[in-house]
């Protein structure tokens, strides 16, 4: 059932509250999840104090952030400086629109749902830019602009690799893509090598692409705290530093549901067997297993540097994405008939 | 070398920059006449006998005596073919405190004689960039003077 | 004998870009990655440099007139914090001045112990190095595994002498305490426990890491000629390919009686004298540290006073000398001269750190924004030496 497409004045403030909540309670759990991991990863413990291991940190976090005073700098422009965090939110938070929940159930089956993700979640390069831009801060700019060259570059073998996942499903319908991948876990688009190995590979490349669309390490140059204090967000304070955060990681669970829709299988469960667990648990255990592979790449690799970065996108990933979009389809068209 | 064979070819390249020699000291060194010291440094660098590639320190002191108000500027020198060390110490009047800069001949003087005009006020002729380098660049008197006084505010702050 | 154009500094103007105008920029004083209270002023290009400037003096307190009013034994604490990483061997370069110029001879047992001292501070000092290194890079977990690495060195020298970082420990005619009974076993025990860690964890986390590598290898190279000329030492001179340590070429304590190896870069992952070797050599450096520490430790002296040939008045002779060490930055040289009274008329330090920064501007000329912060990691700076 699609709740949007029935009527929209009743489900639609419900959906967006719904999100909303998700949205949150993600960034509760994504935070926690992050900074545990990487403790752990490090030879340490992480956040101890606030409620058993520290599972109300990001709570008190949050508190704090909203108390914090709104500075805004003299020289700043002030409307796109205010306008360009709900732009960035808006950008991420649009894309759960289209989740599949469970297999008939999801918000809104769009038709050309795929592409409807896509385009939105380039909203977000926009809003960057207007971040980066509006704070009279060279720093922030030099972040905007590697974020903007980034996020733009790489959407084009993400984009790549997620047709060859349409191609194979025969429709950008995300629901019907989930159910294209019926059966069990060895039929998901992901680990099917027996199906089309080359949707492997096209795994692979969506998982690295989308790295860098969520401005994670080794991508994570707009927000490299090393170089640039803070990039594109060095200038914001309290609620709205907190809306970006909160985007950031909206966008980090949205790249991890993407792929698990896409390649994983969504809802999908690991056996048929084990269908009664409901659709959306398996959806958000896969889609926590992607962001905590985020973690954990966040936690050993080192940065590339932005020329190089170009270079991994435009010489190594658009060829491969490339590659792996003709001979997937020629095996689709030759071998599965 | 040892100390007196350096000290001889030194004197037979350029006779009258070295005007003392003293060997007794703990690192031995020779006193150099102020206009000598840029030709001394190209021959202590560039003649393959000494080739003192290194300046291993560049100093300013000042050194007040009952009848003299006189700045020092050392140069210590290593080189690591020969394993060979000298120290050059060049003695100016505090009221013409110009010395000629080897920042042309050993690119480490640079910083060390912005610090040594900094701290001493030894004003390096012939240096690329001769400001100040610890100290604020608006900061008055030179603080490793014996007669410096810290001044009592800078720009307004009291200095306590 | 013609007059050979250098390098200058600091007054070249650089060309301005195909749009005609560089863009200053600012990094620091308060910046994530200069190691300290540093202002890099760049002139760029785009993301291109074209000059680095540095303005350093925000950490300035004084040292040296300090000197003239202090004792020798009351310099000792303040030569802590010079260069507050390695301050056992700050302490070892200014005892050993003073020894020099009084002509006064400390017992073996002293000797080795400032030897492993000194050695466990290298280690310590390149730990930090390295874990900062990483993490100007980008790579966080490393500096964890640094940190936990150095806090074992940290806990020997609390038991030794009672402090963590700034330790008062080497002083002028012997040392500050003795070892306790088992400090050696917790040594070796340290050295046994490191050496593995660094082939497991270390090395292939970070140093052989892909992308740390094509960050730092051809990044920032430095020709021999420019090392010796700017004054570059320690880890940033022999990772241009020179074969020189003081340890060895100018010695001093006993470091004579180990067998060990000076580290030298040799262009493994790009070319030689690049980021890549600087840290390259600072981790062979740890290597060849244990191994002198393991040989100290096994012919130290048991027996004898630490403190017997601490004079009761450390009266410097009328003279002057330039006594130079190497410390994990490289040559940390002072010159003293006194005119025999309590209280030395002048004491020049000549930080390493202050002479492998001048070299910046040099080295980073057409490297982009992110080089610049790979050029001063590997340069391994402490600002606390270079403004004293």
């Amino acid at each position: 059932m699609d709740f949007l497409m029935g009527n929209i004045w009743l489900w639609g403030p419900i959906t967006a509250v719904v999100i909303a909540a998700v949205i949150t309670v993600n960034a509760l759990v994504s935070v926690w999840l992050e900074r545990k991991v990487s403790a752990w990863m490090q030879n340490r413990l992480g956040p101890m104090e606030n409620g058993p291991q520290g599972i109300l940190q990001t709570v008190i976090d949050a508190v704090k952030l909203i108390l914090k005073e709104d500075i805004i700098a003299r020289g700043i422009d002030r409307p796109l400086f205010k306008m360009a965090p709900y732009i960035v939110f808006g950008a991420s938070f649009a894309v759960f629109a289209v989740t599949p929940l469970a297999r008939g159930i999801s918000p809104a089956d769009l038709d050309v749902g795929v592409f409807y993700v896509l385009a939105i979640s380039s909203f977000v390069a926009v809003g960057i830019m207007m971040a980066g831009w509006s704070s009279n801060n060279k720093w922030s700019l030099y972040g905007a602009l590697r974020g903007v060259a980034q996020a733009v570059s790489y959407e084009v073998p993400l984009s790549i690799a997620v047709l060859t996942v349409v191609m194979a499903a025969g429709s950008m319908s995300l629901q019907t893509v989930c159910v294209a991948q019926d059966g069990g876990f060895w039929n998901w688009n992901g680990l099917a090598l027996h199906r089309n190995p080359f949707l492997v590979g096209s795994f692979l490349i969506y998982f690295i692409a989308s790295l860098a669309e969520v401005n994670r390490t080794p991508f994570d140059l707009p927000e490299a705290e090393s170089e640039l204090v803070g990039g594109y967000h060095t200038e914001y304070s309290g609620m709205r530093f907190a809306l970006f955060f909160l985007a950031e990681y909206a966008n980090m669970l949205a790249a991890g549901i993407l792929a698990s829709v896409l390649f994983l299988g969504g809802w999908q469960p690991l056996l048929p067997a084990l269908d009664f667990v409901p659709g959306p648990v398996w959806l958000f255990g896969k889609a926590y297993f992607f962001v905590v592979v985020q973690i954990w790449i966040r936690m050993t690799l080192p940065r590339l540097r932005v020329d190089q970065l170009m270079y991994v996108c435009w010489k190594v990933l658009v060829p491969s994405a490339l590659a792996m979009l003709v001979l997937g389809g020629l095996w689709q068209l030759m071998i599965q008939g | 070398m040892d100390f007196a064979a350096l000290v001889q070819h030194l004197r037979a390249a350029l006779p009258d920059a070295v005007l003392e020699e003293h060997p007794e000291a703990f690192s031995p060194w020779i006193l150099v006449r102020r206009e000598a010291l840029g030709e001394l440094a190209l021959l202590l660098r560039d003649d393959p006998a000494l080739d003192f590639n290194q300046l291993m320190c560049l100093s300013g002191a000042h050194a007040p005596s009952t009848d003299a108000d006189r700045l020092w500027n050392v140069l210590h020198l290593f080189s690591v073919r020969h394993g060979h060390k000298l120290a050059l110490k060049v003695v100016l009047d505090a009221a013409d405190p110009a010395c000629p800069s080897v920042a042309g001949v050993w690119a480490t003087a640079d910083w060390h004689e912005r610090e040594a005009y900094d701290m001493v006020g030894i004003t390096y002729t012939g240096h690329p960039d001769l400001r100040r380098i610890l100290c604020p660049d608006d900061w008055q008197g030179h603080p490793l003077r014996k007669d410096y006084v810290a001044p009592a505010t800078y720009n307004g702050m009291p200095l306590d | 004998m013609e007059s050979r154009e250098l390098f200058l500094h600091g007054s070249r103007v650089p060309d301005a870009g195909p749009d005609g105008e560089l863009m200053t920029l600012n990094m620091g004083p308060q910046h994530p990655s200069t190691h300290g209270v540093l202002r890099l002023e760049l002139k760029t290009d785009g993301e291109e440099v074209a000059q680095v400037r540095p303005h350093i003096g925000y950490l300035h307190r004084c040292f040296e007139k300090h000197c003239e009013k202090l004792t020798p034994p009351q310099i000792v604490p303040y030569t802590d914090r010079m260069d507050y990483l390695a301050a056992m061997n700050n302490n070892l370069g200014f005892a050993i001045a003073c020894e020099r110029m009084m002509g006064l001879e400390v017992p073996e047992k002293v000797e080795y112990m400032r030897v492993i001292v000194a050695e466990l501070n290298r280690i310590a000092s390149h730990l930090i190095a390295i874990g900062t290194f990483g993490l100007d890079m980008g790579a966080l977990t490393p500096y964890f595994y640094c940190f936990r690495d150095r806090e074992m060195i940290l806990d020997i020298f609390e038991e030794v002498c009672g402090a963590r970082l700034l330790y008062n420990y080497i002083w002028v005619g012997g040392l500050s305490h003795d070892f306790q009974d088992d400090t050696d076993d917790k040594i070796l025990r340290f050295c046994d426990h490191f050496d593995k860690r660094l082939d497991t964890e270390l090395n292939p986390l970070l140093s052989f890491n892909k992308i740390f590598v094509k960050r730092t290898a051809n990044v920032g190279v430095m020709t021999p000629e420019q090392a010796w000329s700017m004054g570059a030492s320690g880890p940033s001179l022999r990772g241009s390919g020179v074969d020189f340590d003081l340890r060895r070429d100018d010695p001093y304590s006993v470091y004579d009686r180990f067998q060990w190896k000076v580290c030298v870069g040799e262009g493994l992952m790009g070319t030689v004298g690049d980021c890549w070797d600087r840290h390259w050599v600072k981790v062979l450096e740890m290597k060849e540290s244990v191994k002198i520490l393991r040989q100290a430790v096994a012919a130290r002296p048991k027996d004898g006073d630490v403190k017997e040939k601490v004079p009761t008045r450390v009266k410097l002779p009328a003279g002057e000398i330039y006594c130079r060490t190497e410390t994990p930055r490289g040559e940390l040289g002072f010159y003293i001269v006194s005119s025999g009274g309590n209280q030395p008329e002048r004491v020049k330090v000549r930080p390493p750190a202050f002479c492998n920064l001048s070299v910046i501007d040099e080295i980073s000329r057409g490297a982009l924004i992110g080089d610049v912060v790979a050029i001063l990691g590997s340069l391994d700076i402490v600002l606390g030496e270079i403004d004293r």
